[in-house]
């Protein structure tokens, strides 16, 4: 068991999402960075879509009930088991009744903490993740409150050890990132010639910046309007995470975990699969710059992932054979 | 027999594409979709994670690992090129509704944008038979055509950050019957008590794209019992035949 010792963390239970119901108004869900969720799983030795805790950038205590094997991975944020700091994406042993401190983080967002076992709440419609708005899966459909028990699967023997991993914001690096600044790759949408051209222009160039309106649903950006060449009534369309729409004079919003299944809002561009992390990671007020890509620029991106997520599972496997 | 409809398929970012049938809100189109979408399923195409069929196109989320642009929209070429519309499910659902007042706080600026009475609005919000076209946005919003033209009304200049579930509402030519309460620019014209979904309900979803609507008005007073019952997993809306 593990106990949640914060209110207002606005944490989560989150795996990969749900996937097969969009037809029916059931987005996905699931953790809005689920390369950091895949690392924090691998980490314990779980599958790499277990359930985990997915905390929104906030601080957040709990006490482990009985000992676990866990991992703290993503936004980088500091953290401290019973007051001994630990290594930023890494796996410790826990012992009984042991308290896991996790600060607010300076440099990402979203944090993932995952027990060795995963987290044992209910498969709604095949998923263990929170779908807050439609209040069902997860842990009562709900955000982590203060007093809540989660049960996770038995501890296993051959997960143990501390040893930890290189973030992908360092290793997947793209050029011109800086501290507050992140790079995401863009294709253009089905309405994006449907934009004036200084509008387009803009889309590129612009330094976005994250509204503090946004969270799981999307990111809202601020920065100059957006017109279309003419305004168009559109008929109301499929939607998944990483969708730019942008409102005929407004700005431009990314959809994300939680988004609507359908909308009627022109799409200017989709940020590739690869770099959803990306978006995931960029703190509220910090900013985006869209780089323009084709097709086949976002399956190498996808390659390049895919080689990393590789190379993070042969390390992990070292680790645990080295006994670490 | 009919040729097959006009198609065309266009990429959505790296891990989606849309199927387009038309531009227009037309129920031979709608069936179209309806009948690619269940071919699709039938077909389990390697790496596709999910659909969302709409007013007149096939939504198709795909893996990028696992599957690619030329490859998918190839094996959907054909699929497209050959699919049955979807036959009219023959089930027509009457949804019980309360009509204005603070159930419906846009009947009466609908009605003056009109210059009918608020009556005049609900009599013919009631007197059409709709068809779902699409279920999505939220779990179970159902997006409806057959808008008696006479009362379309543009969207609201300003969404309301939130409008209650069970609301009826017009946005445009479109209606609907939403579910769980949730952000919209669209009108409030009443509210009924029916959940079309209900995740401890067995089964969950009520209505389905092809099936249609018609509304009725109930009073105020007989809300209370109604949402007991649809809170029980009650279906209160009637499923008769089309």
């Amino acid at each position: 068991m593990i106990e949640i010792l914060d209110d207002d963390s606005q944490a989560s239970i989150q795996d990969r999402g749900r996937f097969g119901w969009r037809a029916i108004g059931v987005g996905s869900s699931g953790a809005m960075d689920a390369l950091a969720l895949e690392r924090a799983n691998l980490l314990v030795g779980n599958a790499a879509d277990a359930a985990a805790i997915e905390i929104p950038g906030t601080p957040l205590r709990v006490r482990f009930r009985t000992a676990v094997q866990f991992a703290l991975v993503g936004a980088g944020a500091a953290a401290k088991l019973d007051g001994r700091e630990l290594l930023p994406d890494s796996t410790s042993p826990a012992h009984a009744d042991a308290e896991l401190q996790v600060e607010r983080p300076s440099v990402g967002t979203y944090s993932y903490l995952a027990i060795r076992g995963g987290f044992e709440v209910p498969v709604v419609l095949g998923s263990r993740s929170t779908h807050l708005r439609g209040v069902f899966g997860g842990h009562e459909g709900r955000v982590l409150a203060r007093g809540d028990l989660l049960a996770h699967g038995p501890a296993n023997a051959d997960a143990k050890g501390v040893f930890g991993l290189t973030p992908p914001r360092t290793t997947l690096a793209l050029p011109g990132d800086a501290p507050g600044i992140a790079h995401v790759r863009v294709l253009p949408a089905a309405e994006y010639d449907r934009f004036a051209h200084a509008s387009r222009a803009a889309f590129w160039t612009t330094a976005w910046k994250i509204s503090a309106q946004s969270n799981r649903s999307g990111y809202r950006l601020i920065g100059p309007n957006l017109d279309l060449e003419t305004p168009l009534e559109m008929r109301s369309h499929g939607l998944l995470p990483g969708v730019i729409q942008a409102p005929n004079g407004g700005t431009p919003i990314i959809q994300l975990a939680d988004a609507f299944t359908a909308g009627g809002y022109p799409k200017i561009g989709t940020v590739i699969a690869a770099d959803l992390w990306r978006v995931a990671q960029a703190p509220l007020g910090s900013a985006l710059r869209f780089v323009q890509v084709d097709y086949a620029a976002a399956r190498a991106a996808q390659a390049v992932l895919d080689a990393d997520r590789a190379r993070v599972r042969m390390w992990i496997d070292l680790c645990r054979g080295l006994g670490a | 027999m009919a040729l097959p409809a006009a198609f065309r398929i266009r990429p959505c970012g790296d891990a989606a594409l849309t199927v387009e049938f038309g531009d227009t809100v037309d129920p031979d189109l709608n069936a179209q979709v309806l009948g690619l979408d269940a071919d699709v399923a039938a077909a389990k195409l390697p790496g596709v994670v999910e659909t969302i069929p709409t007013y007149r196109s096939l939504f198709v989320q795909y893996d990028p690992v696992a599957a690619d642009f030329a490859s998918l929209s190839q094996a959907l070429q054909s699929l497209a090129e050959n699919a049955k519309p979807h036959a009219a499910s023959g089930r027509c659902w009457r949804i019980p509704v309360v009509y204005g007042g603070e159930m419906g706080f846009d009947l009466e600026d609908v009605a003056r944008t009109h210059g009918m009475s608020p009556s005049e609005i609900a009599k013919r919000h009631q007197a059409a038979t709709y068809r779902i076209y699409m279920i999505g946005f939220t779990p179970g919003f159902a997006y409806l055509g057959g808008l008696d033209q006479s009362i379309a009304t543009p969207r609201r200049a300003a969404p309301r950050a939130v409008t209650p579930p069970g609301a009826i509402m017009i946005g445009g030519v479109q209606a609907c019957v939403q579910c769980q309460a949730a952000p919209s620019g669209w009108h409030v014209l009443g509210r009924t008590p029916m959940r079309n979904f209900l995740p401890s309900r067995e089964p969950m979803f009520l209505m389905a794209p092809g099936d249609n609507v018609r509304f009725h008005a109930i009073e105020l007073r007989d809300w209370p019992a109604l949402e007991r019952d649809a809170a029980r997993g009650l279906p209160v809306a009637e499923l008769v035949s089309a």
